[in-house]
């Protein structure tokens, strides 16, 4: 197998990238220029961030949405407990981040896989258990009063062109660390293919020995911690801690993260396709705005762009098409 | 292949003709039920044995036995190589190399052919790097041992089921296999495929492995296996050798039945045909088919998977509408463009996938046995009136004796034979003329079929035309006024039971 090989819906995202970042080149003045794609890059980040935890728990066979509000206490848990570390650092910020999540993801794995109840329901639950648990406790307020190392702005690149200073955050580079890390967590290591199996086909996993358990805790705790580093992220990248900030975010990151080819049922998906979901979303977004398209109407053509993907890539729209053309093609039941 | 004969040259040191596994007072019990009783089980090297018995015999028990799934009851005595294997769990018994090809594959179907076939390095408690190419390498060995050529990286889901049956093959002989056992492997293969197969099985059998063969295809047992173990109702009946065996004896072994109980002999030359097909196509599942049945005649449609015979019914019930040809029913000419228009012309099919396409599992008995006429059961409000239904499911569960618990529970919680009279009592319930049954006794137990056709002759006795599809030719043999024979779309054949032997109509659908 080659290393690098690229699925069907990958290079067709990227086509489909390539044609827009193009088109929206020739339309505006700005969208091509290095300013405002690192910038695009920085603002998605933290979803990418997301996508690859929430992209391990779909490949296992499973769906979780309470990963942002999971990303919002973690963010509390984080900012209360650093002064008890002596203010702490970036290590201890995401030792801790990423404990808390895998925490909080090791949660819902409990739920899911001790008391074999569907991972939307108690996710479900648990969303609402986690944010109005937040809610409750933080009593709305927001926390401004961060320790400098995290609301310090740190660049991990920056060169000055002549549309002006273009850089890296490093939020990128935490993003990089995370997507390699569960590229190699998927690709290269035995367990990633046993998460494989257990989506693809939950019965057969169990019967060649695979531990459902452990990769229930696996893939829900993976997700936690990158909640949890994303969390961190965010709130570095927002320079506060606000309850409901990451709320409803949930939903744009599966949608894209659907869209870069994962399947909700379990067995399918690439990182790839995460990182190229959420950019292609971010890019319509970033190309509305320079277009000056009211930000109203974003919503609905990201939407419309997201079915429409995700219409043309599916199996059915091959299937009708072939029976189109062949009306028998049915094999004997 | 040499690298295997090598293997068994050089395997433990045993007598010639000692069994590889030997298996003494083997019983089972669950809960009150006793699936297993002192059942015996032994198989040399090489061999390829013959696991038969009617459904819930207790096979799927003693394979979970023997693959360290379920532990037997004391007193068992388990013997491999001639060392005691007793309290083996399902990774000892992957250690020795027993290896089992569940029915329904248990494959990866997103993953590559060489993955799902070298899935085994993936395993281990410790997570390790994956090595594509040596996984690539295995498998592309182990398909090279068997003859068989198939895309590597192709995923599984786009290859055709008798592929994914080899690479199921294929991957319980990555594991250094001993002895495999083969669940129906060729239950959705057509002739050509199995025959595929059995060269494989005879392939496997010459390198040392033994194969296990479970197979309701009486023809290939005898075909294939050189003895076959016979269960009963969780009992031992006996391990015969299948030189000098007979389809129909075994039947006899299996069912603990003789078959003396006669053919239909009725005569319905006079009596009115409710349906007539003539020259009917449909490409490429059938072509020209013509056929009738009379008021009250049951006619028997064989032949083997894939003969066409389920688009033939598909089509009657306006499922799978045909290319050329006329239907008429009771007289007028119909072409169906749905099969709800069948439904409402008085045609019901009962479909061959019960599980799946018959019942709607999770709803109770009353809701599947009135969703067909849900219609009928509409109050002066418009809206399902209770007293209606629970009349009609009274009625249909009294009439056809089925044994439930209360008509809310589930049809999940019934039996096979009981939920196959659910089935029936759904379509009988539309009131039909035609009535088409597709393999009713598939996973239906002795005594429940009979049951089954005591319902079928009385239905018929009432005036009902009957299309009997069955690919176990006794079902059509002793309970069809006809029989019609099935192959490769065409009817190649047409018999009178009481004119013809049972082996006769055996031996032209087999051949």
């Amino acid at each position: 197998m080659p290393r690098l090989r690229i699925g069907g819906t990958e290079r067709w995202l990227i086509l489909v990238i390539v044609a827009m970042g193009v088109a929206l080149g020739l339309l505006t003045p700005t969208f091509l220029t290095l300013p405002n794609l690192f910038d695009l890059l920085n603002a998605s980040a933290v979803n990418i961030i997301f996508g690859a935890g929430l992209l391990v728990v779909l490949i296992a066979g499973g769906i979780d949405i309470s990963f942002t509000v999971a990303a919002s206490v973690v963010q509390y848990l984080t900012a209360i407990t650093v002064p008890l570390f002596g203010g702490g650092d970036w290590a201890v910020g995401l030792l801790l981040a990423g404990a808390f999540g895998t925490l909080l993801g090791c949660v819902n794995a409990f739920f899911i896989y001790q008391f074999r109840i569907v991972s939307i329901v108690v996710t479900i639950a648990t969303y609402n258990l986690f944010f109005g648990l937040l809610m409750f406790w933080s009593g709305g307020v927001s926390i401004y009063d961060l320790p400098d190392w995290w609301t310090t702005r740190v660049v991990i690149f920056g060169t000055e062109t002549a549309s002006g200073h273009a850089e890296l955050s490093l939020t990128v580079l935490v993003m990089a660390l995370c997507v390699s890390a569960t590229w190699l967590l998927l690709r290269r290591t035995s367990t990633g293919r046993q998460l494989y199996a257990l989506g693809d086909n939950p019965e057969g996993a169990r019967r060649v020995g695979i531990n459902i358990g452990a990769m229930h805790y696996l893939a829900f705790g993976w997700l936690g911690l990158m909640a949890g580093i994303g969390g961190l992220m965010q709130a570095h990248y927002a320079q506060e801690v606000v309850p409901n900030a990451l709320y409803g975010r949930e939903l744009d990151v599966l949608a894209a993260v659907v869209l870069g080819g994962a399947r909700l049922g379990g067995g399918r998906g690439t990182i790839l396709g995460v990182f190229l979901g959420i950019i292609l979303v971010a890019m319509t977004q970033n190309g509305l705005n320079l277009l000056g398209i009211s930000p109203y109407a974003f919503k609905m053509i990201i939407g419309a762009i997201i079915l429409v993907a995700i219409t043309l890539s599916s199996e059915g729209v091959g299937r009708l098409i072939g029976s189109w053309r062949r009306p028998a093609e049915r094999r004997a039941a | 292949m040499t690298s295997a004969l090598s293997r068994t040259a050089d395997g433990p040191r045993i007598q010639a003709g000692a069994p590889l596994l030997q298996l003494d007072h083997i019983s089972k019990r669950f809960g009150g039920v006793k699936a297993l009783d002192d059942v015996r089980f032994d198989i040399k090297r090489g061999e390829v044995l013959c696991l038969a018995g009617e459904n819930g015999c207790g096979k799927s028990t003693l394979i979970k036995i023997i693959s360290g799934v379920h532990q037997p009851e004391r007193g068992a005595a388990m013997l491999f190589d001639g060392r005691s294997i007793e309290g083996l769990s399902p990774a000892t018994a992957r250690a020795l190399g027993i290896q089992v090809i569940w029915q329904d594959l248990a494959l990866f179907p997103e993953m590559s052919v060489a993955e799902n076939i070298a899935f085994e390095s993936n395993l281990g408690a410790r997570p390790r790097l994956v090595n594509y190419r040596a996984m690539r390498a295995a498998a592309a060995r182990i398909l090279d041992r068997l003859g068989v050529k198939l895309n590597l990286d192709a995923s599984l889901r786009t290859l055709a089921i008798a592929q994914r049956q080899i690479v199921a093959v294929a991957r319980a002989l990555v594991a250094e296999a001993t002895l495999v056992f083969m669940d129906e492997p060729t239950a959705s293969l057509s002739q050509a495929e199995t025959d595929a197969l059995l060269v494989i099985v005879r392939r496997l059998s010459a390198e040392g492995i033994a194969v296990v063969f479970v197979s309701h295809r009486l023809a290939e047992v005898l075909d294939v296996c050189s003895r076959v173990t016979v269960l009963r109702d969780g009992r031992f009946v006996g391990t015969f050798p299948t030189e000098g065996m007979t389809q129909t004896r075994l039947t006899e072994l299996m069912t603990g039945k003789t078959f003396d109980y006669a053919v239909q002999e009725r005569d319905l030359s006079s009596a009115p045909v409710v349906l007539s097909v003539e020259n009917l196509s449909r490409a490429p599942d059938y072509a020209n088919v013509s056929l009738t049945i009379r008021r009250g005649e049951i006619v028997g449609l064989t032949g083997r998977l894939g003969s066409g015979r389920t688009e033939l019914a598909l089509s009657l019930f306006g499922m799978a509408p045909a290319s050329t040809g006329t239907v008429t029913l009771e007289g007028t000419p119909v072409r169906f463009a749905s099969n709800r228009e069948a439904i409402r012309a008085g045609v019901a099919y009962v479909s061959e996938d019960r599980l799946q396409l018959g019942l709607i599992q999770p709803q109770s008995i009353a809701d599947n046995t009135a969703i067909a006429v849900l219609d009928s059961l509409l109050g002066p409000d418009h809206l399902i009136s209770a007293r209606r239904q629970s009349a009609l499911v009274d009625t249909w569960i009294h009439d056809l004796g089925v044994k439930i618990g209360h008509p809310g529970h589930a049809v999940s919680t019934l039996s096979g034979g009981n939920q196959q009279r659910i089935v029936l009592a759904k379509w009988l319930a539309t009131n039909p003329k035609l009535l088409i049954l597709d393999c009713p006794t598939v996973g239906v137990d002795v005594g429940a079929r009979a049951g089954i056709f005591a319902i079928i002759h009385k239905l018929a006795k009432a005036g009902m035309a009957i299309l009997l599809i069955s690919d176990e030719i006794p079902d059509v043999y002793f309970n069809a006024d006809r029989i019609l024979h099935m192959r490769n779309g065409r009817i190649v054949g047409a018999y009178v039971p009481g004119e013809t032997t049972l082996d006769t109509i055996e031996g032209a659908v087999h051949a």
